[in-house]
């Protein structure tokens, strides 16, 4: 217990002296976090909602490959990044290995079938009569696409914090694409690792809490939001 | 007529995983068979109840496939152990000590392993093997390096070039050893070319290897990985490259005979004679030279 104890007395210390190495690397985790789930939101969304009202050729299999990908082990997407991007690989003359685009780029590939896939659930789920109704109101095709994910929009909200979690939260990709390197590509999720393997475990875990803090203010935030959204209904 | 059209979508769906699953099935029966030949040869020697001996070592040794052929050698010379290896840096290895967790400790940074012991926290520390850092880099050489003799003059010049050098930034034993020479250059390098990784001796070296970058590795590791990497050696043969290895039963350990014949059997003539061979037949030169007293 003593350990645990120490841990916590030292995140705060670490949190309270504000120290530039451990706000660099919140805030890269957030940044390149965010700009996953961002990118994320806007291929995951209007494929979820194809998949979620489509009937199209392929759809069954395209949805064979989003639950796939949902289950696709974080450090497998690290590693067919590192390959692509790698100087050997198909695109390595881009140098992006190492680097925070290679990690965007991983994150990218983790959380857009989370996303995707979260998002066709709900929006399968509303009503067809409300789609029917709107159309036969003379709805667009448009109107029709955005009045539907309003009706989903929790499911949709599930389907961001999930993508959000999953990536904010994983090691092993960010490790493999990014390198763990100091005051470039360390996120917080390697500095535990590092911090960790060097032994000191109370700055591991004080950043492993401070990661658990930022997770629960975020999805704080959500689901206050999701909240206010229930209110409206009434 | 939409929820039977969900439905036989649910059905195909259905249909196609569990195709998929037998596949993978046949595909993983075809190995398994082969896996249970293998257990029932391995099961036909005499049955030895065994424990378990957690050994903490460093990346590097894990990466230079040493303990392939050096941890089998063991079991096969006392089957009552199982040997569990937990690679990482030698700070988290001594820490791990500390703890208890591990039995017995195969590190290499003697200034440390010396204060571990000197706690209390190891029974004694014995020279194991050595074997010697090199400082890699690109053909092209930005530094121009090649060839010198004093790693501290090496790295003052990366330095002064501002090349790219990858540091493993982890408290491991090679991060220690680099310290020591940026020391004995009289130079603390913190500056954009100064990447500092945070990891084990593979990784960093394939950082360098994309970064174009000049790094210093442990010559086993470095060979190990020599036909993936575009590096050349560029440095070696410095005293201050010298890398010696120390073993060391961890005080009150859960295993304490465990560790106690690991280290007497890793400094004895069988281990030793295990350590000597290692490399040759692979890279035409020894990885470790043996030099247990």
């Amino acid at each position: 217990m003593g350990v645990i104890w120490d841990a916590v007395v030292e995140a705060v210390q670490l949190i309270g002296s504000g120290a530039p190495y451990l706000f660099e690397i919140i805030f890269l985790s957030l940044r390149v976090s965010a700009i996953a789930v961002g990118i994320a939101m806007i291929v995951g969304i209007p494929t979820g909602y194809l998949l979620g009202v489509g009937r199209f050729f392929g759809r069954r299999l395209s949805l064979v490959v989003v639950n796939t990908g949902m289950g696709l082990p974080p450090v497998v997407a690290g590693l067919i990044v590192f390959m692509f991007l790698s100087r050997s690989g198909p695109l390595g003359d881009l140098r992006l290995l190492f680097s925070t685009p290679a990690m965007i780029i991983a994150q990218v590939l983790i959380s857009t079938p989370l996303v995707t896939g979260v998002t066709a659930a709900s929006i399968a789920s509303v009503p067809l009569e409300l789609r029917l109704q709107a159309r036969s109101l003379g709805a667009s095709w448009w109107q029709e696409a955005v009045l539907t994910i309003k009706e989903a929009r929790r499911g949709v909200m599930a389907a961001v914090v999930a993508g959000f979690g999953g990536i904010i939260s994983e090691v092993g990709a960010v490790m493999i694409v990014g390198g763990n390197i100091e005051h470039s590509t360390r996120v917080m999720t390697t500095a535990i690792v590092l911090e960790a393997r060097k032994g000191n475990f109370g700055t591991a875990l004080a950043l492993g809490f401070i990661l658990i803090g930022i997770s629960f203010v975020i999805n704080g935030l959500l689901t206050t939001l999701q909240q206010s959204g229930a209110r409206y209904e009434r | 007529m939409f929820y039977r059209f969900k439905a036989s979508v649910f059905w195909r769906i259905a249909a196609l995983a569990l195709s998929i699953a037998l596949l993978f099935s046949l595909a993983a029966c075809g190995t398994t068979t082969e896996d249970t030949t293998d257990t029932e040869t391995t099961t036909t020697e005499p049955v030895v109840e065994t424990t378990k001996l957690v050994l903490a070592s460093t990346t590097s040794t894990q990466d230079s496939g040493l303990f392939d052929v050096l941890i089998p050698a063991f079991e096969e010379a006392y089957p009552e152990y199982k040997v569990e290896v937990i690679a990482v840096g030698t700070g988290e290895a001594l820490a791990l000590g500390e703890s208890k967790d591990a039995d017995v400790l195969l590190v290499h940074a003697r200034a440390k392993e010396d204060a571990f012991v000197e706690a209390g926290f190891g029974t004694e520390r014995s020279d194991v093997m050595y074997n010697d850092f090199v400082i890699v880099g690109p053909a092209t050489d930005p530094a121009g390096v090649k060839g010198m003799t004093v790693a501290a003059d090496a790295f003052k010049k990366i330095s002064e070039a501002k090349a790219t050098l990858v540091s493993r930034g982890d408290d491991s034993g090679t991060h220690t050893k680099e310290k020591a020479i940026w020391k004995a250059a009289g130079f603390e390098p913190a500056d954009d070319w100064y990447l500092s990784a945070g990891q084990g001796m593979g990784d960093v070296l394939k950082l360098a290897n994309d970064k174009l970058g000049y790094t210093m590795s442990d010559r086993a590791t470095y060979l190990n990985l020599k036909d993936t990497l575009d590096l050349e050696v560029l440095v070696e043969g410095d005293d201050i490259l010298f890398n010696p290895y120390g073993v060391i039963p961890v005080t009150d350990a859960t295993n304490m005979e465990g560790a106690q014949a690991f280290a007497d059997w890793i400094t004895g003539a069988e281990g030793q004679a295990v350590i000597e061979t290692y490399g040759i037949e692979k890279f035409g030169q020894p990885l470790f030279i043996p030099n247990a007293s």
